[in-house]
């Protein structure tokens, strides 16, 4: 499914003295299959962003257009149907297990799509293993007395059993051990190499971003500052800071490293890139 | 759609209303509420309106945002206006079907829409221009007055500025809630009274959890910070009673009594004495 933002303006508590201009005129595309990154300081609109993406919040002005539909002149009934295939995993998505047992938890969403029962039995087993858990061990476990990972896994699992065109998690990681962090961000990747689904992830982390994402929408007080791949979205070092963010340091080691040897490059993001490149650098040197 | 609700909120705007002693506003507050069960004519409620509007503008708080308040009750104002209406005997004016509408039902039903309506306007003034913190300030000091209740003035004050911190809290997080539901495809919309009521668990369920966690977390940092209740406590900011307190308490005891005065005009406003 592709997904095409127009003019999306959006503001809070209009006409009140505590009315914010949380989104100022956004256009973007995001073509079906594409891996995204939205990043951002607090505050900038990221999640009021992506809570447009599935019809949650209508817009000020301007639309959204999935699969060249604008989303927001359908009935209610087929903004329901849209919210079956772009799935949203909200910020500590555990908060929002209620159910018994892990099983019908994962099974909620499903449930809501009216599939029959073998259908979700089947989704909720596939889903449950591809956050990495194990199914037989876990379903008749509450919710409640998993841990903080687990309970996060459970949650997401619970969006991905309604099997999503288009997947998007607003900072997944958050609150995570590090361990945990990558796992988490391994099953995404893989998630969408195999399913070959839109993913939209937004993140603070520009380590977790830039490694595996087509491309970045850097956002700023809720305005687009970049939409373009990590190699050009990285080169614009001061901009980045001047908003409040930075590069992997991985980047900032490759700028120093320039000052010294002229021919390397320093678009780079990844640990793994920078020593191919470094070695290639003293190789041929 | 939650956030409309405006009964409890605080509106800044730094008016003289805003500056008063919180003690001033809620003994004024009180006695307007009392007074408004008293009127017995529309002088009364001409009078009463008259104050609203002038304490409206000087709290300089947007008429639509106090009407908005209203909104909320026009279910209860319909149905005593309906049943006031057409229960009370007397005199009958007009019939419906089987119902009949009497001079005095007439009468009841528009004070009683009235005073409903005053009485929401009236308390809702009162915490749009006072802060919680200094609203249970003002509560805590009125408190200290009431037998009984007096040994637990503190706590119930704490308690109850504890509970008006996290009106705005949990409103915000039943939005998230309800929000995240809908993405995994909760329908809350539509659907017959018993299915609706079953799809609030989704919700009513992570709220209270968090709702628990949040006291819990809270309890927790008050003990971390040595909070042992009230006694020997001692504030920060203290009341002060200045000198435009001392006006506006006169300017409210004259209004409070004008009020009462109406009650004794002899000379019918629309309706008969």
């Amino acid at each position: 499914m592709s997904v095409e933002i127009k003019n999306l303006s959006h503001t809070y508590s209009e006409g009140s003295p505590f009315e914010f201009k949380a989104l100022k005129d956004i256009n973007i595309t995001i073509e079906d299959g594409s891996f995204i990154g939205i990043i951002g300081h607090t505050g900038s609109g990221k999640s009021t962003l992506i809570q447009h993406l599935n019809g949650l919040l209508t817009p000020t002005s301007g639309t959204v257009l999935v699969d060249g539909k604008n989303i927001f002149e359908s009935k209610k009934a087929e903004l329901i149907q849209l919210r079956h295939h772009i799935g949203l995993v909200f910020q500590y998505p555990e908060h929002q297990l209620f159910e018994e047992t892990v099983q019908k938890d994962v099974a909620f969403g499903p449930k809501n799509q009216g599939l029959s029962d073998d259908e979700i039995d089947q989704r909720v087993r596939q889903s449950i293993k591809m956050v990495g858990l194990d199914f037989d061990e876990i379903k008749d476990k509450s919710p409640f007395e998993l841990s903080g990972g687990q309970m996060r896994r459970v949650a997401i699992a619970g969006v991905l059993a309604m099997e999503p065109s288009v997947l998007i998690l607003d900072e997944p990681t958050a609150g995570l051990d590090p361990r945990g962090r990558e796992e988490i961000l391994a099953q995404i990747k893989s998630l969408h190499s195999q399913k070959q689904i839109t993913v939209i992830l937004v993140s603070h982390s520009m380590e977790d971003i830039g490694k595996m994402v087509d491309k970045i929408l850097v956002m700023n007080e809720g305005e687009v500052i970049f939409f373009d791949t990590p190699n050009h979205v990285f080169t614009e070092i001061t901009t980045l800071e001047s908003i409040g963010l930075a590069v992997p340091e991985v980047t900032y080691l490759m700028r120093r490293l320039k000052e010294k040897y002229p021919e390397i490059r320093e678009d780079i993001f990844t640990v793994e890139a920078a020593k191919k490149e470094i070695l290639k650098v003293i190789r041929g040197s | 759609m939650l956030k409309d609700v405006t009964i409890g909120q605080y509106y800044p705007t730094g008016s003289v209303i805003h500056k008063l002693d919180p003690r001033t506003k809620i003994l004024f507050t009180t006695a307007f509420v009392v007074m408004l069960f008293f009127l017995n004519n529309l002088w009364g409620y001409l009078a009463t309106f008259v104050i609203l509007v002038t304490i409206t503008l000087l709290s300089k708080i947007p008429v639509g945002y106090i009407i908005r308040g209203i909104k909320g009750l026009v279910l209860i104002i319909m149905l005593t206006v309906v049943l006031n209406l057409f229960m009370t005997p007397g005199t009958t004016v007009a019939t419906v079907g089987p119902l009949t509408v009497t001079l005095e039902g007439l009468k009841v039903a528009t004070y009683m829409a009235l005073r409903l309506i005053f009485l929401v306007i009236g308390t809702s003034i009162m915490t749009l221009t006072t802060s919680p913190i200094d609203l249970t300030d003002g509560m805590e000091w009125c408190m200290r007055f009431v037998p009984f209740v007096r040994r637990y003035a503190h706590e119930l004050a704490m308690m109850m500025s504890i509970a008006l911190r996290f009106i705005p809290t949990l409103m915000e997080e039943t939005e998230r809630i309800m929000k995240a539901q809908k993405a995994r495809g909760a329908n809350f919309e539509t659907g017959n009274i018993i299915s609706r009521a079953k799809n609030l668990i989704p919700i009513l369920i992570p709220l209270f959890i968090s709702a628990f966690r949040r006291a819990d977390e809270l309890a927790t940092a008050m003990e971390a910070r040595c909070y042992r209740g009230g006694e020997n406590r001692t504030r920060m900011k203290q009341l002060t009673f200045e000198f435009r307190d001392g006006t506006s308490l006169v300017l409210m005891v004259m209004m409070i009594v004008g009020l009462y005065l109406t009650t004794m005009i002899q000379i019918p406003l629309i309706f008969p004495v």
